[in-house]
């Protein structure tokens, strides 16, 4: 596990900088990535009201990503979307075509 | 020269009441009835007589009194607290949260019985099994040591160094509602031995703003458990500087044992607390008729001191260790575990036997202590017999 020594982190869990919680990406956590097809989205933006992470990002009004540092894939959006226009897939489906 | 003080009559729980009044902490959170003692009950006339400017706290459970006491240490308060058997049992999950928080928060253990059965009198079953929550532990033989334990836990846990929280222990009933004579400082000496409180970090910083408690899983965690082992490590050091300061003070001296004229003796009894007084006669009784017998008392259980505990008893064949609590299905109490563990690299080492004492308030008296020296004397030959035995129960 890399990270800072037990001598260089303040004791007793205190963070001493204030407004730090994007620092921690909760994306490690996602065992299930939403995928958007662009074919398909009619920029209704139910995905971008139902995210609990704010993990859907928008552009000029449209759907514009997902921003998986925070996204825990809950899987909220795929759910709402009323044009089946994000596909949950596992984590390790999904890597495996990044790697393609 | 040491400081000027006056003797009293006074009940344990008094004492401490007493060394409140003078410390004269920001807040004080308490649940207010049973199984609160009669330290809560002094404390707060005081505070009702406008003698203290302490903000006093009467929660709804013990849960909550330390749950607000935590809330009042991050804020940066100089906060102290006392309670008893079930009710520490009840404060358990927070007890830890304090400790990790590194939080210097002195409370006052009255040692009790854990129900159930229903008991509220002496044994240190509630205080030893929070002996793995990261507070320090000081165990207090008279009413004078716990008040004088009290002032000096606030400084161990104030202490940058440390940071963690400290409990004070002494006997139910046994020391808290006897009176004995306490000799008591004067107010402003207290004051100033104590000093003001410098908290490391407070909520109330506004231009520094930070988090406490938040969440901290396999990432953190473990490098924060390890900081509180170096902090009881720092402790040592810090407790025999404040032992020290404290002598200065007041003339007496102060250390993690108190070895009882052990430097030649055969046999020895281990023992915690009130106990202590009792086995001290008899050991001047048997010394009186040629027996070599000692004492060794430990004050500070947490943290522990092995080399020291190992060192005081290295002449001796046979020693006793008396644990007022049980660990059920273990290898014995507490104390004789890691006691007896401490020896394990000597060459020429004692044979130690366990005794489990005085549950739930069974009286030990002389003739109890007579029959552990007794029983030491096959011990001490290698005929250790029941490793852990039962010492005042109807057989």
């Amino acid at each position: 596990m890399s990270g800072e020594s037990w001598k260089e982190i303040p004791i007793g869990g205190v963070i001493e900088k204030a407004g730090n919680s994007k620092e921690y990406k909760t994306g490690s956590w996602r065992s299930n990535r939403p995928i958007h097809v662009p074919d398909k989205c009619i920029h209704c933006m139910i995905c971008w009201i139902v995210c609990p992470d704010c993990a859907v990002k928008a552009k000029d009004g449209n759907f514009s990503h997902f921003d998986y540092d925070y996204c825990k894939g809950c899987g909220n959006c795929a759910a709402r979307c009323p044009k089946d226009a994000i596909v949950m897939k596992t984590e390790l489906e999904a890597q495996k075509e990044d790697e393609k | 020269m040491s400081a000027k003080r006056t003797p009293r009559a006074l009940t344990g729980d008094d004492a401490v009441g007493e060394a409140m009044r003078q410390i004269n902490p920001d807040v004080v959170p308490a649940y207010p009835i049973t199984p609160q003692t009669e330290i809560m009950h002094h404390f707060a006339k005081y505070v009702a007589n406008g003698e203290v400017d302490t903000e006093l706290i009467c929660v709804e459970s013990e849960h909550s009194a330390m749950s607000a006491a935590v809330g009042a240490s991050c804020a940066g308060a100089r906060v102290m607290t006392a309670t008893a058997a079930n009710g520490l049992a009840l404060m358990w999950e927070i007890v830890y949260i304090a400790a990790s928080t590194r939080l210097p928060i002195v409370m006052n253990v009255v040692n009790r019985a854990l129900s159930g059965p229903i008991n509220i009198h002496c044994d240190h079953s509630d205080s030893m099994g929070c002996r793995d929550s990261g507070w320090i532990q000081i165990y207090s033989e008279t009413a004078q040591e716990a008040y004088e334990h009290t002032m000096m836990a606030m400084r161990i846990a104030e202490n940058h160094d440390v940071l963690l929280p400290v409990m004070v222990c002494q006997d139910g009933f046994i020391t808290s509602h006897s009176v004995e004579r306490v000799d008591v400082f004067e107010d402003e000496d207290i004051k100033k031995w104590v000093g003001e409180f410098v908290p490391k970090y407070t909520l109330l910083n506004t231009d520094n703003p930070h988090t406490v408690g938040p969440l901290d899983l396999y990432d953190y965690y473990f490098e924060h458990k390890r900081q509180q082992m170096d902090a009881m490590e720092k402790a040592k050091g810090v407790i025999k500087q404040v032992f020290s300061e404290f002598e200065k003070f007041s003339g007496k001296p102060f250390d993690f044992i108190e070895s009882y004229r052990l430097d030649d003796a055969d046999t020895a009894i281990v023992a915690l607390s009130s106990s202590c007084g009792t086995i001290k006669d008899v050991v001047d009784d048997l010394r009186e008729k040629g027996q070599k017998v000692g004492l060794l008392k430990i004050r500070v259980f947490r943290p522990f001191m092995p080399e020291m505990i190992t060192t005081a008893l290295k002449s001796c064949k046979g020693v006793a260790i008396l644990d007022r609590s049980a660990s059920f299905g273990g290898f014995g109490g507490p104390i004789f575990t890691e006691v007896r563990s401490a020896f394990h690299e000597w060459k020429e080492k004692p044979h130690i036997i366990n005794y489990i004492y005085g549950l739930g308030g069974r009286e030990f008296t002389i003739k109890h202590a007579h029959q552990v020296f007794n029983e030491l004397e096959e011990v001490k030959k290698g005929n250790l017999g029941i490793k852990v035995r039962s010492l005042g129960s109807r057989e």
